[in-house]
């Protein structure tokens, strides 16, 4: 007798979801969402280069806090940096369960980059390091929005305060390092993800990742220094 | 390549069955050729424990020509050993020095369990295939040539993946244990052809489901899987696998039967 085929419900989106292929999916587009915001962030830091005392960078923070649009897509900044980790964090599960007997001799350097093994690890410490991120600059200019009164806030002498202390910067570089792991990996990672491979635009993919994450990361990098070192005024 | 002989240290995983706990075991052999295979020197080595009346180390072969698949081992850290694009059958023993240990353990995965020593247990590859690596309609008698027009980098490009012999490797490499170059082969080799279209959507949905269900891991992207392939499947077929996905769940109505 002829088997009934199975027929997967496609057309409901929480079957979509529920495989492993979906879930990857939904998390290398929040990574490329990501990714973006990181050019935005990175641009409007480097405002503090235009050496005018951190007025400009003051100015276009206040926007960032004030304008609703970008309130509004401050909020979606946050659901999708939730389900990216935590879409990744069920994949690293059932990965790790996928191999419940390890192998007592294993030379995995041979078949790929050490970097690219390691992505939920350097994940957990741009978490880590998102905390201190947050609590030392977020949570001050939502508090003086919200309930100081919204006085002029300078964000650029909360850096300059932060940035003085040699530990925080050597903090601030063990995370960037990880994050420049993660990003290496991960921007061609993204887009093969999503289904692009093409022998055209995969080379160009992977190169743009390399310069991003080595432009990005330096220019991240660049701002506690600069501080710390008084190379800014 | 000059000839010479060699006396070797193995280190194999012995387990007596899927149930128990598995454990290695030590065995010295000599004056193995470097012409040998991988295989043939395990037939030296259980020749001799046959005669010693011990229990011969239990591992998957079938052809012996680097074509079905069947063998597996993990050696020395790697599926297959130490050689690109070579089955264990294919790896000679001229690719080991004199007096080299070589560590062999089966593969390791939560979808390939341990059936004895290194022998795994393969099928949820076969249940993967009946889920959907199929074309439905009986085929008939070969066709004449260039009746039905393909595309001949489709033609070349599907045959590339079908190249896949299911041995496996892919998933003894990942570190993940992810079957998706496997997965992706098999639904790429059809999903490029005519004959395989009519059930292209039904297809990859009900085989990435049942990869799932076998409880293989997840794809991150290290590509060690086309590093270790015997027959050099290219991880654009993950890609295309991910491609073929996508556009089923998000761009097919098919499926509301």
């Amino acid at each position: 007798m002829l088997k009934q085929p199975q027929i997967f419900l496609l057309m409901k989106w929480g079957n979509f979801f529920s495989t492993t292929i979906g879930k990857k999916s939904m998390v290398a587009a929040s990574g490329i969402f990501l990714i973006l915001f990181l050019v935005v962030h990175a641009g409007i830091n480097a405002c503090i280069f235009l050496n005018d005392g951190g007025e400009t960078f003051n100015t276009v923070a206040s926007f960032m806090s004030h304008n609703w649009i970008m309130r509004f897509l401050e909020l979606g900044l946050f659901v999708v940096l939730i389900a990216h980790f935590v879409q990744a964090m069920i994949i690293e599960r059932k990965n790790r369960a996928a191999r419940p007997v390890k192998y007592h001799f294993s030379q995995p350097n041979k078949n790929s980059k050490w970097y690219s093994r390691y992505m939920a690890i350097f994940g957990i410490l741009i978490l880590l390091f998102l905390i201190m991120h947050l609590s030392q600059f977020f949570i001050g200019t939502k508090e003086a929005l919200y309930f100081e009164g919204d006085p002029y806030h300078d964000l650029y002498g909360e850096m300059q305060e932060v940035f003085s202390h040699g530990w925080i910067v050597a903090l601030y570089l063990v995370g960037l390092i990880a994050l420049f792991w993660h990003l290496l990996q991960g921007f061609q990672s993204a887009f093969h993800t999503l289904g692009l491979s093409h022998k055209k635009y995969a080379p160009i993919i992977k190169m743009m990742g390399t310069w991003y994450s080595v432009i990005i990361i330096l220019l991240f990098a660049l701002m506690p220094l600069s501080m710390y070192f008084g190379w800014i005024s | 390549m000059e000839h010479y002989n060699m006396n070797l240290t193995l280190k194999v995983w012995r387990q007596k069955n899927s149930d128990t706990k598995g454990h290695f075991e030590t065995f010295k052999v000599g004056d193995i050729s470097s012409e040998m295979s991988f295989l043939e020197m395990f037939d030296v080595l259980n020749e001799r424990l046959v005669s010693e009346n011990k229990e011969p180390v239990a591992f998957d072969h079938d052809c012996r020509e680097g074509i079905c698949g069947a063998c597996s081992m993990y050696i020395d850290g790697e599926p297959h050993g130490p050689w690109a694009k070579t089955t264990t059958c294919q790896l000679h023993m001229r690719a080991f020095k004199d007096g080299d240990t070589i560590v062999v353990e089966p593969w390791r995965s939560k979808a390939f369990p341990v059936i004895k020593d290194l022998m795994v247990d393969r099928s949820a590859f076969d249940r993967i295939i009946q889920a959907g690596g199929f074309v439905s309609v009986n085929t008939g008698n070969a066709v004449d040539a260039n009746s039905l027009p393909i595309v001949r980098y489709k033609a070349e490009e599907a045959f590339n993946s079908a190249a896949c012999i299911g041995c496996g490797a892919c998933v003894a490499a990942c570190k993940n244990g992810s079957a998706m170059l496997f997965v992706g082969a098999k639904v790429s080799q059809l999903a490029m052809l005519p004959q395989g279209d009519p059930e292209r959507t039904t297809r990859v949905l009900n085989m990435v489901a049942q990869m799932d269900k076998e409880g293989f891991g997840n794809c991150s992207n290290t590509y060690a899987c086309e590093a270790e392939c015997p027959k050099g499947i290219s991880v654009a077929n993950i890609a295309r696998l991910n491609h073929e996905y996508l556009r089923a769940g998000l761009c097919s109505e098919e499926g509301d039967l």
